[in-house]
């Protein structure tokens, strides 16, 4: 994929590519934004993940719990996006060469799938079940595996300083 | 005898026990712990912020501030026993890394101060639901309270980011 490797090296040679690989302190600060949005994007969504397993917030309505905190996760997730990004583009080649960031991207990708086929088939009759606490299979299941996806986003995550050298 | 001699003498001794040493010899052990370290920070630092939110009246406001803090606030104190657990047990592995670490004592120093607003919050609202929204100045103090809390956590995670950092040798 020649335009994909032409893509990868513009952005890594760019200038501000250039000051995130020289500047000692840009680096672990766009880090530390990155791990606050994380943090965010990580624990709100298990909350609502609780509510689709019928293990917290039981007694409220589905899409009253996903309408109160889904907005900060949202927001969350573009400020990890963004940071995350940054981070990837200081050192592109090499994080592409980490398995360990490789497979979070697909695991990101997987959590993605995973909550777009809950809306489209598992959130059909969402108003007829909602105020359940025990919610159908489909529902548990989406539930579970995002929880499994978002842990194992965090660990390869964790992993990938780890195994490549910053810098 | 300074602070700081002590400190030394502590890291040196931690890091020549038994469970140190199991610790390090198994390279799987403190990426596993950090993991799990993140996890109970993601879910610590997201409850406190939608209480928070709630506090700003951004986000759950169909819901009363007290049930709002009654669902997430709980949850903090188990889940900062594992991070005391798993914290300690990455300070027996590494002890340089954070005794010796001005960072690490930034982040404990905003840590006490955040688990103190946050009792204080669950406190105030277990006496009274309506504490915060009693009038004007209650519901403004609410806000301010709250903006702590999220820059305070944040400072929390910006200093535990940087523990890796500002390491001596």
């Amino acid at each position: 994929m020649p335009l994909f490797t032409d893509l990868i090296s513009y952005f890594e040679n760019s200038a501000l590519a250039d000051s995130l690989r020289e500047n000692d302190l840009l680096f672990p600060f766009i880090e530390s934004v990155h791990v606050v949005a994380i943090c965010l994007v990580v624990g709100s969504i298990l909350a609502v993940d609780l509510r689709l397993l019928g293990l917290a917030s039981v007694n409220r309505p589905v899409s009253r719990v996903t309408g109160g905190i889904l907005p900060l996760t949202w927001g969350a997730f573009v400020v990890a996006l963004t940071s995350g990004g940054l981070l990837f583009i200081s050192n592109a080649t090499k994080y592409l060469g980490n398995g360990f960031f490789v497979a979070k991207m697909f695991l990101i990708g997987a959590a993605g799938l995973n909550m777009v086929m809950f809306h489209m088939i598992g959130a059909r009759n969402l108003p007829r079940w909602e105020n359940d606490a025990r919610l159908p299979l489909p529902a548990r299941l989406a539930g579970g595996v995002s929880i499994l996806l978002w842990i194992a986003v965090v660990t390869c995550g964790r992993w990938i300083g780890f195994t490549m050298e910053p810098g | 005898m300074t602070i700081e001699v002590v400190l030394r003498d502590l890291s040196k001794w931690l890091a020549a026990t038994p469970l140190s040493h199991t610790i390090q010899n198994a390279g799987w052990v403190i990426p596993t712990l950090q993991t799990i370290h993140i996890l109970s920070v993601a879910v610590l630092f997201s409850s406190a912020v939608l209480v928070d939110l709630r506090l700003w009246r951004a986000l759950q406001r169909d819901v009363p501030l007290a049930d709002v803090a009654r669902r997430f606030l709980p949850t903090i104190w188990p889940v900062l026993l594992i991070l005391l657990i798993t914290g300690s047990l990455l300070i027996v592995a590494e002890p340089r890394r954070s005794l010796l670490n001005t960072s690490f004592y930034i982040k404990m120093t905003l840590l006490a101060f955040a688990v103190l607003l946050t009792a204080g919050l669950q406190w105030s609202l277990r006496a009274a639901p309506e504490f915060w929204d009693k009038d004007r100045g209650r519901r403004i103090a609410g806000r301010f309270a709250a903006t702590v809390s999220i820059l305070v956590w944040c400072g929390i995670l910006f200093a535990g980011r940087w523990i890796a950092y500002t390491q001596v040798g």
